[in-house]
């Protein structure tokens, strides 16, 4: 579904991301993992358009999309969170899902003006499905607080609730586990396999916690030093030790 | 001081007061709601009150050409004069965002108050365009024969009213909408809000263009009341600071503030001129900048005790269907 090949991104002197190629199969939960400055956010930065590769291309259901403007890589239904929430703080829960679908009528102004109507039945729709969004991430209490007054683990939830919203076919999560107490994990690892199996959305996701690494991902690719290094069902991947090297730079061999 | 007369004080404050609200509204749009930093309001100011004087008053003829140059006069009603203010005002904004709005805030808030100063110096030192630093006189004034002109300031005043009540209205309405949903994401978080889909460009556009057709209406409304105009009038103390304050103290993010603000801060604005008349005989020189002075100091007190303003944004804005 998604294929990066032989993409490079440089800052300065340092590649981030160095000949990087690697694949994502349609309907899988890929995780990707490697050791701290491998360049796996710097690749998702690439991916949703937020950096322009130096070099190489990225493929999407059959079409590049390098290059491409964050917005425009949203409107090939690619959906992304960051490692660091990015919640509209002083907005509400309800507003921030609210914004997500794409071509609302009543973004455009003039229509505001002169078809209003129009913009207030689909502004309903949109509110409906938000409203059924939020019960599903179970945040539904909470949707007139401002988005920014929440727990970090209840931002990740909002982001899930948010990428549900955009009805997107793919989604980058960027350490979706991090910050989030072992109850709440359980429930978020819960919503990733539903979507997946329910909804058909593929996801790609950065993850340091191994547990939930190995319990929700197949396959795993690892990353270090800007190049894919191995990739796996998560017990080869567990074995492998080149992988091994790579996180505890070698000396337990 | 009889009756009458302060009747009539109030209204000219109420006039001026509402002509300052109309452009808290358009600065609300841009920076209230979508965190754009425009510090050239003045620059709006001066385009808007130009562009009217050109549109409603006749190119000069005869011996008068030799006094006054002026490039074009279209000596048309009072209405086109504020229609063609608000378009001429959107148009330059434009331009001016193509090359500023993909400029991080803080360069945006450069380039815009050195725009607005490049049109005010344009305009006093052209004279073939409006005439320099004499400016523009005999602007015409609707319903003029209606009454006698001592009462004229009661007809001016339900205009000023009139628009106002639309303008907040028209602005009202976009901001309960989806496209104000739009333009507060991107307030909060433009990489997040582009991530979501947003074109954000296209977003920040309309609204400097919207924010600066409202300043246009503005500045088309001051010129008509005054019925004279000059390049010193938009300094960017009156014609910009003075707009950030009353914004700041109604409560940005909230139109219902911006109008309270314009207001609250005119009526204390020009109340300080009564205490400065109080002030011993050797200070008294010095009165316009211990006005600024209170002025500022009563900014600073707001934002201390009151940060978000006398009215803040609301919790829920987007309730168009609530």
């Amino acid at each position: 579904m998604l294929e990066v090949e032989e993409v490079e991104k440089s800052f300065g002197g340092l590649a981030a991301v160095s000949e990087c190629s690697l694949k994502v199969e349609e309907g899988s939960i890929t995780g990707l993992i490697g050791p701290n400055g491998a360049g796996k956010t710097t690749l998702f930065n690439v991916i949703t358009g937020y950096y322009k590769p130096d070099k190489g291309k990225i493929i999407f259901q059959g079409q590049g999309i390098d290059g491409l403007l964050p917005h425009q890589i949203f409107q090939k239904k690619i959906y992304r969170t960051f490692q660091i929430t990015r919640e509209f703080a002083q907005m509400t829960v309800l507003e921030n899902v609210m914004l997500m679908p794409e071509q609302q009528i009543g973004e455009k102004i003039w229509n505001t003006w002169f078809r209003p109507g129009l913009v207030r039945s689909q502004e309903k729709a949109i509110k409906e499905m938000a409203l059924d969004v939020l019960e599903f991430v179970e945040l539904i209490d909470l949707k007139d607080e401002y988005a920014g007054s929440l727990s970090g683990g209840q931002k990740k939830l909002l982001e899930l609730a948010r990428s549900m919203m955009a009805e997107p076919k793919m989604v980058l999560l960027d350490e979706p586990g991090s910050g989030v107490n072992p109850t709440l994990m359980k429930k978020l690892i819960a919503n990733i396999r539903k979507l997946c199996e329910e909804k058909k959305i593929t996801f790609f996701l950065i993850e340091h916690d191994m547990d939930l690494v190995m319990d929700l991902c197949n396959p795993v690719i690892v990353m270090s030093e800007g190049k894919k290094l191995a990739e796996g069902t998560p017990e080869e991947i567990k074995k492998d030790e080149r992988v091994l090297e790579a996180y505890l730079g070698g000396q337990y061999r | 001081m009889e009756i009458g007369g302060i009747l009539a004080y109030m209204v000219s404050l109420a006039i001026m007061a509402g002509i300052y609200a109309i452009f808290c509204l358009g600065l609300n749009i841009q920076w209230g709601y979508t965190g754009l930093f425009n510090i050239g309001i003045a620059g709006f100011f001066c385009i808007g009150a130009y562009a009217t004087a050109m549109i409603t008053t006749p190119k000069p003829t005869g011996l008068y050409a030799h006094y006054v140059h002026q490039i074009f006069g279209l000596n048309l009603p009072f209405v086109m004069g504020l229609l063609g203010a608000a378009l001429i005002c959107g148009i330059v904004a434009f331009l001016i965002g193509i090359p500023t709005l993909r400029l991080g805030e803080d360069y945006l808030a450069i380039s815009t108050i050195g725009i607005a100063e490049t049109f005010r110096l344009i305009f006093n030192n052209e004279h073939w365009l409006a005439n320099g630093p004499r400016g523009l006189m005999g602007l015409p004034q609707p319903f003029q024969g209606l009454v006698d002109p001592k009462h004229y300031n009661y007809i001016y005043l339900i205009i000023i009213v009139i628009i106002v009540v639309i303008v907040y209205l028209s602005i009202e309405r976009a901001i309960r909408s989806p496209w104000g949903r739009v333009l507060r994401a991107i307030r909060e978080d433009e990489v997040s809000a582009a991530m979501s889909g947003k074109d954000i460009f296209h977003f920040k556009m309309q609204s400097l263009v919207f924010g600066a057709m409202v300043m246009g209406i503005g500045g088309a409304l001051y010129a008509h009341y005054t019925k004279a105009i000059s390049p010193d009038v938009f300094t960017p103390l009156y014609g910009t600071f003075i707009i950030w304050v009353m914004l700041m103290a109604g409560g940005s993010g909230n139109n219902k503030g911006a109008v309270l603000g314009a207001y609250v801060i005119w009526f204390m604005w020009t109340g300080t001129t009564f205490m400065t008349n109080l002030l011993p005989y050797t200070l008294k020189a010095r009165a316009p900048y211990i006005r600024f002075l209170l002025i500022m100091i009563l900014l600073e007190i707001i934002l201390i005790y009151r940060p978000r303003g006398l009215l803040g944004e609301e919790k829920k804005v987007s309730k168009l269907v609530d």
